[in-house]
């Protein structure tokens, strides 16, 4: 039956959990932005303090609810095998397990943020603030799952896409760093140097990774689904 | 129902969003540190000095309940 | 009367019809280092034992102590018996015993009352922790000491070292050494310190009645306070108010400093006359434009005041001032009221623990204004300035500091202001360059040459 079903193609919740895993991706990016907005108390008539902060609080928010969308239609999806335990404990999945354990490792990560962050009044503002700052580790490698387990990453629109959030975080990362400077110098070059690090990675990595041949067997898909003629979108848009 | 607002200096640092909420009452001064009217609050202002004090990132105000005729 | 060994310590007794009965704290004061148990005992009489009561019965001292009528000597002025009745009060069993703060940091450079009382009176003081310790149900005894003052520390050490055998001291005491600011003897700030943190004054609620100290109902006393409880303990509530004035009975110790022979602290009976100090101390050495009471955070009394002036806070408040914890600083006619308001202004700015924006930035503001009007450069409006900065600067702090500051600066504008009109107007006078009022750094000096002078 499963076999039947996987030759029929994809199913509703495959599309949704690549879109959701996308729009997530794009929400936690202006989070990240409106986050360090806020801490820098930009602001302007139109845009006053609390519209920052209440934005950046409720596109947060919105994003764990579009994570959370992703996480159990990725599930409920019967084309890969997923469980509900791979959303949180990393790479012991069956299905591209490094790449989708990062995945995981977001998740934890971005958990943390959102139950502190609901608790916050009650623990220290330094404890909380620590554990805040977890979102800049989150967003890298929720980038790197959705290079790694998402099958669309070779689409101009989505590396369009990509790039675009790693402007934003990019730049947002920099105007992080600069506030306050030189203070705890330490602190802001290994922030400064992790995102260059980052970004030369990238460089490196995605031509020969996801964006060369067979990276769907390399990441470690289950070889029965190899060679699927599922539907599936190459770089110039066509549908094969 | 009603309260009043008071201002913890030591966890304030000047954010400025209770001025925004709550016009009526919070003023900022030539710093940027709240100047808090600390009169009861009548009951149209209580949800708006609510949310101010729910609003502010250091949970440096407060909103300290008094019941009515206590 | 005999002349006067040294700088810090005499005690005179000014005459009043009542019957005078100075000494009291100072009586038996030796002339170079501390009282020991043995001499204690012997001027004092034994510490008075603690009756077995019904644990839910209030001490009959604090009682006393409220007929006495005793306030605080850390400068508020606040009842004592009030106090040590809502610590007694605050011990539900689950929160522990309460803890007892010996308060004698003084951080006020005009102050040498406590740390008087800690060289050479230590039993006395400790004799008053303990009692008070017995009356709120406290089992220990944390006695707070300015970190620089070594003599102090020395002394208490060794007392508590003397009183501690069988069937000595029933709470644990111990002696912890605290920072020098001006502000680290504020009661949170202190038990900020105890508790580990900054010596830096905290947010109330909770009130340190209630939990203070590891979080335990904790009484700060100041260490003046405690010595008089010792001897009310002893000698009465209706010998307490055989001195002092109806409204605020007993004695006080009184730091007296400035243009005068005999420079020190003196214990004086409250409602005696400034003039008698004065005169006590071996009258003035040069002319004096006027007085400050009650520290850097008091008010200025003008010359033309002073003559009739008594010293107790129902008198003072007249004029707007207190007796604060116990200074009187002498401005002598060499000196620029303009000029040290100004000094002493950007030291309590700098004084500022930095935790609360009004105070950090009005502070700053109101020395910058001070410090324009004194030389001269101040733009037209720099008294409103003066004026709006105060308002704005009130009662928006975590303590008290920055309206004491503003007390301060408010009060030398009001008693000295042809001076500083005429600095508004033309700028620096002649006195200018003098520096007299003492700030800790030239405290310390003030203090060495008089240990060199001593020893010579």
């Amino acid at each position: 039956m499963n076999v039947l079903l996987a030759s029929a193609g994809p199913s509703a919740y495959w599309y949704l959990t690549r879109s959701t895993g996308a729009v997530a991706l794009v929400l936690l990016t202006f989070a990240i932005a409106l986050g360090v907005i806020d801490v820098r108390r930009l602001s302007s008539p139109r845009w006053p303090r609390f519209v920052v902060d209440s934005l950046h609080r409720n596109v947060s928010l919105l994003a764990m609810v579009f994570l959370v969308i992703h996480i159990l239609t990725s599930v409920l999806d019967s084309y890969a095998p997923i469980s509900l335990l791979d959303a949180f404990i990393p790479f012991a999945g069956s299905y591209r397990p490094f790449w989708l354990g990062l995945g995981a490792v977001a998740f934890d990560l971005l958990l943390a943020v959102t139950i502190t962050s609901l608790l916050r009044q009650r623990m220290g503002f330094q404890t909380w603030r620590a554990i805040h700052w977890l979102t800049y580790a989150s967003w890298p490698i929720a980038l790197l799952h959705g290079l790694g387990t998402g099958s669309d990453v070779k689409s101009a629109w989505l590396l369009a896409l990509s790039i675009a959030c790693i402007a934003i975080v990019i730049a947002a990362v920099l105007a992080r760093v600069i506030d306050g400077w030189p203070a705890n110098l330490r602190l802001r070059g290994a922030a400064l140097g992790g995102a260059a690090a980052f970004s030369l990675f990238l460089l490196l990595w995605l031509p020969g990774g996801p964006l060369g041949s067979e990276w769907a067997r390399r990441s470690g898909t289950p070889a029965s689904l190899l060679g699927h003629s599922h539907t599936t979108t190459t770089a110039d848009g066509s549908r094969r | 129902m009603s309260g009043r607002l008071r201002v913890n200096p030591i966890a304030c640092e000047a954010h400025g969003m209770c001025a925004e909420l709550l016009p009526e009452r919070i003023t900022l001064d030539e710093w940027g540190y709240p100047i808090v009217d600390g009169e009861r609050l009548t009951p149209e202002l209580i949800d708006h000095a609510r949310r101010a004090a729910r609003a502010c990132p250091t949970f440096a105000l407060l909103l300290e309940r008094e019941e009515e005729g206590a | 009367m005999s002349a006067p060994p040294s700088l810090t310590t005499e005690a005179w007794s000014l005459q009043t019809p009542m019957a005078a009965a100075l000494p009291r704290i100072l009586a038996g004061i030796p002339d170079h280092g501390a009282m020991d148990l043995d001499s204690h005992t012997a001027v004092h009489g034994p510490l008075p034992p603690d009756h077995k009561r019904r644990r839910r019965v209030e001490s009959p001292l604090i009682g006393r102590i409220e007929r006495a009528r005793l306030g605080g000597r850390g400068g508020a002025g606040f009842p004592t018996a009030t106090k040590l009745r809502a610590v007694w009060s605050a011990r539900p069993p689950a929160r522990g015993r309460a803890i007892v703060v010996v308060n004698a940091a003084e951080g006020e450079p005009a102050s040498l009352k406590d740390r008087t009382l800690c060289e050479s009176l230590p039993h006395l003081v400790l004799d008053g922790g303990e009692l008070a310790a017995q009356a709120v149900g406290a089992d220990e005894l944390i006695v707070c000491v300015c970190e620089s003052a070594s003599a102090s520390i020395r002394a208490i050490s060794a007392a508590i070292a003397e009183r501690d055998r069988p069937g000595g001291a029933r709470a644990r005491v111990r002696l912890v050494a605290v920072p020098s600011h001006y502000v680290a003897g504020q009661e949170s700030a202190l038990v900020n310190h105890l508790n580990g943190g900054p010596a830096k004054p905290t947010f109330t609620p909770p009130m340190i009645f209630e939990q203070g100290v590891r979080r335990r109902p904790t009484l700060v006393n100041n260490a003046e306070t405690l010595a008089h409880i010792a001897l009310i303990a002893r000698h009465g509530s209706d010998w307490f108010r055989q001195l002092g004035t109806p409204a605020q009975p007993g004695s006080a110790l009184i730091t007296l400093s400035g243009p005068v022979a005999h420079p020190g602290v003196y214990e004086i009976e409250h409602g005696a006359s400034l003039p008698s100090l004065i005169e006590a101390a071996g009258g003035t050495t040069a002319g004096v434009r006027g007085a400050l009471l009650g520290g850097y955070a008091g008010s200025w009394i003008g010359k033309e005041l002073m003559h009739g002036l008594a010293l107790s806070n129902e008198h003072l408040a007249a004029h707007g001032a207190s007796l604060g914890a116990g200074v009187v600083l002498l401005l002598s006619e060499d000196a620029c009221p303009v000029a040290e308001t100004a000094r002493v202004a950007r030291w309590l700015a700098s004084e500022s623990t930095g935790q609360c924006g009004p105070c950090v930035n009005g502070l700053d503001a109101l020395a910058h204004t001070v410090e324009e009007i004194a030389s001269g450069m101040a733009a037209s409006r720099a008294t409103q300035r003066i004026a709006r900065l105060s308002s704005l600067v009130r009662r928006r702090g975590a303590c008290g500091h920055p309206d004491g500051a503003v007390n301060f600066i408010l009060s030398a504008f009001e008693t000295f202001a042809p001076d500083f009109q005429d600095h508004a107007r033309h700028g620096r006078c002649e006195a200018c360059v003098s520096a007299e009022l003492p700030l800790p750094v030239r405290m310390r000096d003030t203090a060495a040459a008089h240990e060199l002078a001593r020893a010579s």
